[in-house]
């Protein structure tokens, strides 16, 4: 039986035209940018085309983009890095409830160092309300952060409002644009963004490379302190073959977005659609229509997350039920709390995020396949009751 | 009366969500009916995040002391099978 692959946002196969491309910076090209020599130019020269690439990629300047090793590292530098180097202005920063871990994580080390930290509530579509976000601004406010798009339930930000209230009172504007990046065109002119974190992977590029955006005259302090590349900002040798690979991945991305988005977008409606049809109380977690092509996150009364995940897996099937780092520990996702789901209802949610080597065959099999183990499981279930008409 | 020693220690002082509540379940798992492990974390959701794990698990919840500097001792009785 073929393995199916529906947990594209946790992680993505590398694209072999992106492998290709990264072969000879292995073996052939594999100077170190800061030398000086010819063997050194040519790394120098890679590395410049992919600041390039990825500037264009999201209508940024080229001086603008800084390589790190993951959009982790990237959210790092621009939160506590942009906070540190901002510290005289104001201690106050925002951020959503529904953002990834890593941004909650990092809230709480900026608490401990004297920051503070407001989180605004989103609503039942885990989308946030830019009069709360107003009314959490104060004086000693220096910077926003809100995620473009939910990474687990796929809500997508109003991002563009965010960015035009940040500018009218004077903040910096931070998102975390990993879950969004190759399904919504990206321009951080438009949306009025100053510091923007990506991942390589996301884009079909390998993992461990990363990338930080940062808009003209804004400033933060390194993390990484080195020999100086990156312009200071991110010390240690540059991943050439890594960085290349991510260029590769963005362009061609570039070119096949809209098409993908497309087919995506057909995946997307037709399981939301059959499921909701044919499976009775199940529900759509998540906005029915401000959401990334690719996710579908629906949850089924009277289940549990985990006895889900393991028929998938005696399936074949690769499926997620909530966010990938808490999934290890079984407790319900923050993100689905957030929206106001009970602690049980959040627990018998499933995530399917498609992606570029899905086929009409995939999304067949998991619609054939989801029936009949969220009815084989209620059968068993103590907890869950059919509702009578 | 000095208090009893734990079975195990565990110290995630410094560590985030959700490592303080994966490596407890790691831990109370290696260890048998009745022994009990001591937590140190200073993740402020270290607390709710064990309570509940105890009331799902059935591990019983024995003591949560806090100290001034933000950490929190924490300690698990294993429940036996």
């Amino acid at each position: 039986m073929k393995d199916i692959y529906l947990d594209y946002q946790s992680a993505k196969p590398v694209d072999p035209r992106v492998v290709e491309a990264m072969l000879p910076y292995f073996t052939e090209k594999y100077g170190n940018p800061s030398a000086l020599h010819h063997i050194g130019d040519v790394a120098t020269d890679a590395l410049e085309e992919s600041r390039k690439s990825i500037a264009k990629f999201i209508n940024a300047e080229e001086d603008e983009i800084i390589f790190t090793s993951s959009a982790t590292e990237s959210i790092n530098t621009a939160l506590i890095g942009y906070a540190l180097r901002n510290k005289n202005k104001g201690n106050h920063i925002i951020i959503s409830e529904v953002e990834h871990i890593s941004i909650h994580n990092i809230a709480k080390y900026l608490e401990r160092m004297d920051f503070e930290v407001s989180k605004i509530p989103v609503d039942q579509y885990g989308r946030i309300s830019l009069s709360k976000l107003e009314r959490r601004i104060t004086d000693k406010t220096i910077l926003i952060s809100v995620g473009y798009a939910s990474n687990e339930i796929g809500t997508i930000q109003p991002i563009r409002e965010i960015g035009k209230l940040a500018a009218e009172k004077g903040i910096a504007f931070h998102s975390d644009a990993v879950a969004a990046e190759g399904l919504v065109p990206l321009d951080v002119e438009r949306d009025g963004i100053h510091l923007m974190s990506l991942s390589s992977n996301d884009l079909y590029g390998p993992k461990g490379v990363g990338v930080l955006y940062m808009k003209k005259k804004y400033r933060v302090n390194p993390l990484i302190i080195g020999g100086g590349q990156e312009r200071g900002l991110r010390s240690g040798s540059e991943d050439v073959a890594g960085i290349i690979g991510m260029k590769a991945a963005a362009e061609i991305m570039q070119k096949e977005m809209p098409s993908e988005v497309k087919r995506f977008t057909g995946y997307r409606d037709r399981m939301i659609k059959q499921i909701l049809e044919e499976i009775p109380d199940s529900y759509l977690n998540g906005h029915p229509t401000e959401r990334l092509a690719s996710n579908t996150h629906v949850r089924f009364e009277g289940i549990e997350g985990e006895s889900i995940l393991l028929s998938f897996k005696d399936k074949g099937i690769a499926i997620s039920t909530g966010s990938a780092c808490t999934s290890k520990t079984l407790e319900p996702s923050h993100t689905l709390i957030a929206t106001g789901l009970l602690h049980e209802e959040a627990h018998g949610s499933l995530q399917i995020t498609t992606g570029r080597f899905n086929t009409d065959d995939d999304i067949d099999r998991a619609l054939e396949v989801i029936p009949e183990i969220v009815t084989r499981l209620r059968n068993l279930s103590p907890i869950y009751k059919a509702k009578t008409v | 009366m000095t208090e009893v020693e734990p079975d195990e220690l565990l110290d995630c002082v410094g560590l985030y969500c959700p490592q303080p509540l994966f490596q407890t379940k790691q831990a109370i798992e290696n260890l048998e009916a009745g022994q009990i492990l001591e937590i140190i974390a200073d993740d402020p959701a270290a607390e709710e995040d064990l309570r509940r794990f105890c009331r799902r698990t059935g591990h019983e919840l024995v003591s949560v002391k806090n100290f001034p500097d933000g950490v929190k001792r924490i300690r698990i009785r294993h429940k036996g099978d």
